[in-house]
């Protein structure tokens, strides 16, 4: 991957929140991670684009070990990531997750869906659960909607929902598994709206999408995958305007010009 | 007409069947779903219990094990379960836990269905937030579960309050063991197991019903 050079002066914090170290991991014969090596500082939003079986939603997952990896090391905050078990659950209160279908939980309401997390996990007790439930929900737009059940809301409430309750858990890290594919056009701005936000508030954030208008607005830097690699990494103007690689070239050529 | 009656306790046979079903159904409601949850553990070895321990008991015939509480558990072993002398109370325990022990594979196996109706995100959203293994199960799968399988636990429940017959081959006093008491000493056998086939539906009828109507209310809306 030679290829490869980020631009250092861009990335907005010091330390290095996530590290993954030559990343393997195959699905059956398929080698959906190769080699993945990625350095995330804190602070800093990182986007991540690519065609569809990339490994893209892959890599995201083995972040907070969703997925497991064949071989590599994936650190957070400087320590390995934990085997499953108590200490895993400890990690990934610390790691927020927001999926392509939202996950809320169905069976309870939006405001429990957002105070779950702190009563079981965080051990807060329940009034200053709700303030922080409130405040949250408040904050992504959808204060108003707190004591309904998610099937009432639409798609884009509930992703926002889906953020609130992430958010919830404090967490060092956001991880966004495409979370504006499942949604309807006209509700695809309110998503990228709060994410936005979340990113001028210096939230570290790893986003798979493919929005290239939130890419190129709020991202530090753009990686571009490709049948499982990392083909390229730069900033969002230099990517887009000029990118490197024939793959990277062909994808945005697909994807922007129509 | 109905003379015959005279002399015979049968509200308070069936007053001791509802006692057997209704025990018998919490404990099996306890067990099976300890079961299922085995089942769908990671821990290879609970796996592997769960899996045994369902398959295993779930075909042999339910008179067996009653029978095997009496001469094997109690003669054998010496179990009591807390009722040493007091013959009727001992055997009406071993005949709850032949139940339960019986009926919670059916628990187990229809709550596994209601699992799998889970969507997997539920399970990796519950998980993302740093829930363990246990919370998830018992904080988002479970109850999901439950709310999609109570139609087939009503079914579970009717088969339960039938099989407490068995229990008569124990000696345990309930409606069956009645009703051959009472077919071996009066003439009326058309209308003596009239009675009780009517005393099992007026106990099913209501529980279905109760349960069919709770199984719409409670549906998790997606």
């Amino acid at each position: 991957m030679t290829e490869v050079s980020v631009a250092k002066d861009v990335v907005a914090g010091t330390s290095d929140l996530v590290v993954l170290k030559s990343v393997n991991k195959h699905f059956g014969a398929l080698h959906v991670l190769q080699d993945i090596d990625l350095t995330i500082a804190t602070g800093e939003v990182v986007v991540v684009i690519g065609p569809s079986g990339s490994g893209k939603s892959t890599l995201c997952r083995t972040i907070n070990r969703l997925e497991g990896v064949d071989s590599g090391e994936i650190l957070i905050d400087g320590k390995p990531l934990p085997a499953e078990g108590k200490e895993l659950a400890r990690l990934r209160a610390d790691v927020g997750m927001v999926f392509q279908s939202f996950n809320l939980f169905a069976h309870k309401t939006v405001l429990e869906n957002v105070m779950l997390g702190q009563l079981k996990v965080r051990k807060t007790d329940k009034q200053k659960a709700e303030e922080k439930a409130r405040a949250l929900l408040d904050r992504v737009g959808v204060g108003t909607q707190a004591d309904k059940y998610p099937a009432q809301l639409s798609g884009g409430q509930q992703q926002r929902v889906a953020i609130a309750r992430a958010l919830a858990m404090d967490p060092k890290v956001m991880l966004f598994d495409e979370p504006t594919s499942a949604l309807d056009p006209e509700m695809i701005n309110e998503v990228l709206e709060v994410m936005q936000q979340l990113a001028r508030d210096g939230m570290t954030m790893v986003v798979v999408t493919h929005e290239m208008g939130f890419a190129r607005s709020a991202a530090n830097r753009v990686v571009f995958m490709a049948d499982g690699r990392i083909v390229e990494e730069a900033v969002p103007d230099q990517f887009f305007s000029n990118p490197r690689s024939d793959r990277a070239k062909d994808f945005l050529s697909k994807i922007l010009h129509h | 007409m109905f003379d015959f009656l005279e002399g015979y306790d049968v509200l308070g046979a069936f007053w001791t069947t509802v006692q057997l079903t209704l025990l018998s159904a919490v404990g099996s409601l306890v067990w099976g779903t300890i079961l299922a949850g085995m089942r769908v553990s990671p821990v290879p070895l609970m796996r592997g219990f769960g899996t045994a321990y369902v398959n295993i008991v779930r075909n042999i015939p339910l008179t067996v094990i009653i029978v095997f509480t009496s001469l094997g558990l109690a003669n054998v072993f010496g179990v009591t379960l807390g009722a040493s002398g007091d013959f009727a109370t001992m055997f009406f325990r071993l005949a709850v836990l032949g139940l339960s022990a019986y009926t919670a594979t059916f628990v187990c196996e229809a709550l596994r269905s209601g699992i799998n109706t889970v969507p997997v995100g539920q399970a990796e959203a519950a998980r993302a937030i740093g829930l363990s293994f246990t919370q998830v199960l018992t904080l988002i799968v479970l109850p999901q579960a439950f709310r999609t399988v109570i139609g087939p636990l009503a079914n579970v429940l009717i088969a339960l309050t039938k099989n407490t017959t068995v229990a008569a081959a124990i000696g345990v006093a309930e409606a069956a063991a009645l009703m051959k008491t009472m077919i071996e000493n009066e003439a009326q056998l058309l209308l003596i197991a009239t009675i009780f086939a009517l005393g099992f539906v007026v106990l099913t009828l209501p529980t279905g019903l109760l349960l069919g109507w709770l199984s719409k209310r409670l549906a998790v809306k997606r």
